[in-house]
């Protein structure tokens, strides 16, 4: 009993454990934004650094970018990912977008950005393809693609990394919602396949998705690492001159970024605030659309253009994967040659010793916070189904809260806070600030599976006298095996890909694969970026694979198990 | 500053871990000391040559003196300078993240200013009587004395870098430059102030532009609008010639030699004499580029490395600092196959066999010989830096 009066707490450690850090931080932010910084000798409460920031020249458009930014991506990656499914779920196609879904979401960001500015820079792959002899360009065309004003590029990069992201999402809610039979309904009273879709499943989808959908909003809108390799510059997103500011060696610029920091923290508040809005206004729509009874629009053509978008940014991050790779082994490689003039190992026996040392850092470090994160996930999904406590819409709400605060608005008020703590930068800060975002994913990936598993296997043992925890142990967890170890892929894919966290939080004493990538992308070498992107990847994708095989082989000897 | 060091050293002796900051003039007691310590060494990490040089000082300082080097990679310098005054700030005043900086400018200033800094050291390591304090300006950083705060390790100036399979000929003055982009738009780019080298750039315009330059050795004063008018005209006239009418910008110096293998411009400028033959000898760019400098001269200033006043390893860094200053060192920097960068030795220091090993060096196709280079100008007082950043960003930085 004494055991599951532990356990009761887990609940509790576990939202401490994901949201203390992110109040926390919040609360160093806003101190600093009033002007009180006493490391700088600045102990005078005051809105000056509010006035700064409305004087600077590229406020309205840096707070323009992330808004429009964060928006376009937002709607283009839910357009896309409806469309796919609406269009093709169940067809061979979507199951090959559905084989390429788990690399693709593990391709850190920081990777994905480079392959894919390489690919639409005026001299780049594309443009070499066809270069000079369709399109008579001896030297690359001076078109500004790559860090446009707009931020088209970045939209196009978040687009590539959120598709994914929201089609696992919205896969696991078709399992819920009964989507075959009503599809089957409606084509039966003759709607098209994507109208039918469209009118019958996707509103019940969407409440499912609904809280993934804000995670990408608000992502989209402050993303640092994305917007630093494909964002516009003259003048950058507001969260990129965030951290410009952050960092700039006049400590009076610090008060700047705080308040910046919680003009982005507002933003995001009221961009969701506005996208719930719109959400009631389609809804209303929709509904009337649905009453009129249409029974097609445009389908094959909505078709068409899903399928060609889900092409599109399958081959996109996979051929600007593929462009890291042949940087890594290339000697000089100048415009208009598709490929380099020779190949060469240099670049990997150059950074194989760092890439060894900070790939361990980068395991470790991952495979701590998703340990924990597995431990207090398993503690509250048991905690619930011993105690019958129920996890409200709240509860879920709680889950999702810490990726949809802006990581600029509240890291930077974290260090201060976990130096003045006492607590040396290092590993364990690191681990736990990981936490904050691995907990969530794991939380959502492993939940689900967890309630789903029928009860009456762990009745059958408590009647062969089990306790509570030998029916955990040697019966529940074991049938569970590949979605834990999904849970700890997912987990380990986010923890990998951390950039923000791991620089502040540990103060650069623990470089990881991600930190070294995204430092060299400052110096613009391609043959560095691709090795370290490359390895990043590797890193990030490698348990995914356990994950798919480590289950078969264990269980190759029970059938109802192994393909599980 | 001392009240700092005798509160913070007051506090290490009352600490468990005592962390005892050693004279540097007793050099025995700091090489004991060193022994097993761990310098972490903040230094930008995005060029890859000089990420090689620094883990080759850390295995050597590793041989000589059982000092482990740890490289923390920077994408900008001030990363540092936040660092330790957040430490500052929580009070963390031993044993913090950082025990050494490369630095110099504005960093150097704000973290001098800020008492962030251990000091003064330089001038009582060993090795400091090889340097060339007279010929070079390794006492003072962009104007601001360095006091000893910080010791030199590396001597850069300012080039072109141009690809003559484009550009055949060198350009001598920013008339010029602005004459040749006119006729060539979309071929010359700069990374973006306020970039250190973008920055630069600025100066260097600034000084090249002007007929009296001494104003600049004074902090800017009433007399900013003024000094500053010829360059603001240069600039307006330029910046729609620019790589993307001046829409985009590389965001660092090693990114424009990109753009050159690109075939995307043909002009870049840099602070490190060797930095083309190196990045020739490493696929960067093609083996057509070549360096210029200006008719009147270009921009010099020295790098230097710093250890912040909270340093549990401050003797650790004294030790690499002092073996940076070293022939050894000195040589392999100045191979452009390695680094490509100026020594801050004096050569009728050294003994004959280490100036045989300067001379035997082939400074590469593309280095301009130090007759070529000719003398470097002094760097205007960093407050001129600042306010033309500041002043650039205004006006170009936030376009529309």
């Amino acid at each position: 009993m004494r055991r599951g009066i532990s356990i009761r707490w887990l609940p509790l450690l576990t939202v401490l454990a994901m949201l203390g850090p992110v109040v926390a931080g919040l609360l160093g932010t806003i101190a600093p934004a009033f002007g009180y910084l006493p490391a700088a000798n600045m102990t005078e409460w005051t809105v000056a650094p509010f006035v700064d920031l409305f004087r600077w020249g590229g406020f309205p458009h840096a707070v323009m970018l992330s808004v429009t930014t964060g928006f376009l991506a937002t709607s283009l990656s839910l357009l896309i990912t409806v469309l796919i499914i609406a269009g093709w779920h169940g067809t061979r196609a979507f199951n090959v977008i559905r084989c390429l879904l788990s690399p693709l979401l593990s391709v850190p960001h920081a990777a994905a950005a480079f392959g894919i500015a390489f690919l639409i820079t005026p001299s780049g792959w594309v443009a070499r393809a066809f270069s000079p002899w369709l399109t008579g360009w001896e030297r690359p065309p001076d078109v500004l693609i790559v860090q446009d004003h707009w931020g088209l590029a970045m939209v196009v990069g978040l687009v590539a990394k959120e598709v994914p992201f929201l089609l696992l999402m919205s896969l696991a809610a078709l399992g819920q919602v009964n989507a075959k039979s009503s599809a089957t309904i409606a084509a039966a009273l003759g709607y098209g396949r994507v109208t039918g879709w469209l009118k019958t499943v996707f509103p019940r989808v969407y409440a499912q998705i609904r809280l993934p959908v804000y995670v990408v909003l608000a992502y989209s809108m402050s993303t640092v690492d994305v917007a630093i390799v494909l964002g516009p510059n003259t003048p950058p997103t507001l969260s990129v001159q965030i951290v410009k500011w952050m960092s700039d060696p006049d400590l009076a610029m610090r008060l700047e970024a705080a308040a910046a920091a919680l003009v982005q923290l507002l933003l995001v508040i009221g961009s969701l605030i506005l996208w719930r809005g719109g959400e009631i206004v389609v809804g209303i729509l929709g509904a009337k659309w649905v009453m009129r009874g249409t029974r097609s629009f445009g389908d094959n053509a909505l078709r068409i253009v899903g399928l060609g978008a889900g092409v599109l940014v399958c081959t996109g991050v996979l051929l600007g994967l593929v462009s890291l790779g042949v940087w890594s082994v290339a000697g000089l490689w100048s415009y208009p040659d598709v490929l380099p003039d020779s190949l060469s190992v240099r670049s990997w026996s150059r950074h194989w010793g760092n890439i060894f040392d900070t790939g361990i850092t980068t395991l470790l470090i991952a495979l701590c916070a998703t340990f924990i994160a597995v431990l207090l996930t398993l503690g509250c999904l048991e905690a619930e189904c011993r105690f019958d406590f129920t996890m409200s819409e709240r509860g879920v709400f709680l889950l999702y809260l810490p990726l949809m605060v802006p990581q600029t608005a509240f890291l930077p008020g974290l260090q201060t806070l976990m130096l003045s703590a006492g607590l040396k930068s290092g590993f364990v800060p690191v681990v736990l600030a990981h936490l904050v975002f691995v907990l969530p994913y794991v939380f959502l990936s492993l939940s689900d599976p967890f309630r789903a598993w029928d009860v009456r296997f762990g009745t059958i043992a408590a009647a062969l006298g089990r306790s509570a925890n030998g029916v955990l142990w040697r019966v529940r967890l074991p049938m569970l095996l590949a979605p834990v170890l999904t849970a700890v892929a997912v987990g380990f894919a986010a923890s990998v890909g951390q950039y923000l966290p791991t620089l502040l939080v540990g103060g650069g004493r623990l470089p990881t694969l991600t930190t070294e990538a995204v430092a060299l992308a400052a110096g613009g070498d391609r043959r560095a970026i691709g090795v370290y992107g490359l390895a990043q990847t590797v890193a990030a994708i490698l348990p995914f694979a356990a994950a798919l095989l480590l289950p078969q082989i264990i269980w190759r000897n029970r059938r109802g198990l192994s393909d599980a | 500053m001392n009240i700092l060091r005798t509160a913070a050293l007051a506090f290490c002796a009352l600490s468990t871990t005592a962390i005892a900051q050693t004279d540097p003039e007793n050099w025995d007691a700091v090489t004991a000391a060193a022994n097993g310590q761990t310098v972490y060494w903040n230094a930008w990490g995005g060029s890859t040559q000089t990420n090689d040089f620094i883990a080759w000082v850390g295995e050597r300082v590793s041989e000589d003196y059982g000092v482990t080097l740890e490289h923390v990679k920077l994408s900008d310098t001030a990363d540092a300078v936040s660092r330790v005054l957040a430490e500052k700030s929580a009070g963390q005043n031993e044993d913090g993240a950082i025990d050494m900086i490369w630095i110099n400018g504005a960093n150097f200033a704000a973290m001098k200013d800020a008492d962030l800094l251990f000091g003064p050291f330089a001038e009582s390591l060993p090795n400091w009587a090889l340097v060339d304090a007279q010929g070079k300006s390794v006492q003072s950083d962009f104007t601001v004395p360095t006091d000893g705060m910080e010791s030199p390790w590396a001597m850069a100036q300012v080039v072109f870098i141009h690809d003559t399979a484009d550009l055949a000929a060198p350009l001598g003055s920013m008339e010029a430059i602005l004459e040749w982009s006119s006729a060539n738009p979309g071929r010359f780019t700069f990374p973006q102030p306020p970039d250190f080298l973008g920055t630069t750039f600025l100066k260097q315009a600034l000084i090249d532009l002007l007929d009296d330059t001494t104003v600049l050795s004074a902090p800017v004063g009433d007399n900013y609008d003024e000094v500053t008018a010829p360059l603001w005209d240069f600039m307006d006239a330029l910046t729609p010639t620019l790589w993307r009418q001046g829409k985009a910008y590389p965001q660092t110096g090693p990114r424009q030699l990109q753009l050159i293998a690109d075939n995307e411009v043909d002009l870049a400028i840099s602070f490190s004499p060797g930095e083309a033959s190196a990045a020739i000898a490493n696929f960067q760019l093609p083996d057509t580029a070549r360096t210029f400098v200006l008719d009147k001269g270009t921009l010099g200033n020295a790098s230097f490395v710093a250890i912040p006043y909270n340093s549990g390893s401050s003797e650790g860094a004294m030790v690499v600092a002092n073996f940076l200053m070293s022939a050894e060192a000195q040589t392999r920097a100045q191979n452009p196959d390695i680094l490509g960068y100026g020594t801050v030795l004096n050569m009728d220091a050294l003994s004959t066999d280490e100036r045989a090993a300067f001379d035997a060096l082939d400074l590469g196709v593309a280095t301009l010989s130090p007759a070529e280079l000719g003398t470097a100008l002094p760097e205007p007082h960093p407050s001129w830096a600042t306010r033309l950043a500041d002043d650039w960003a205004a006006r170009y930085g936030v376009a529309q």
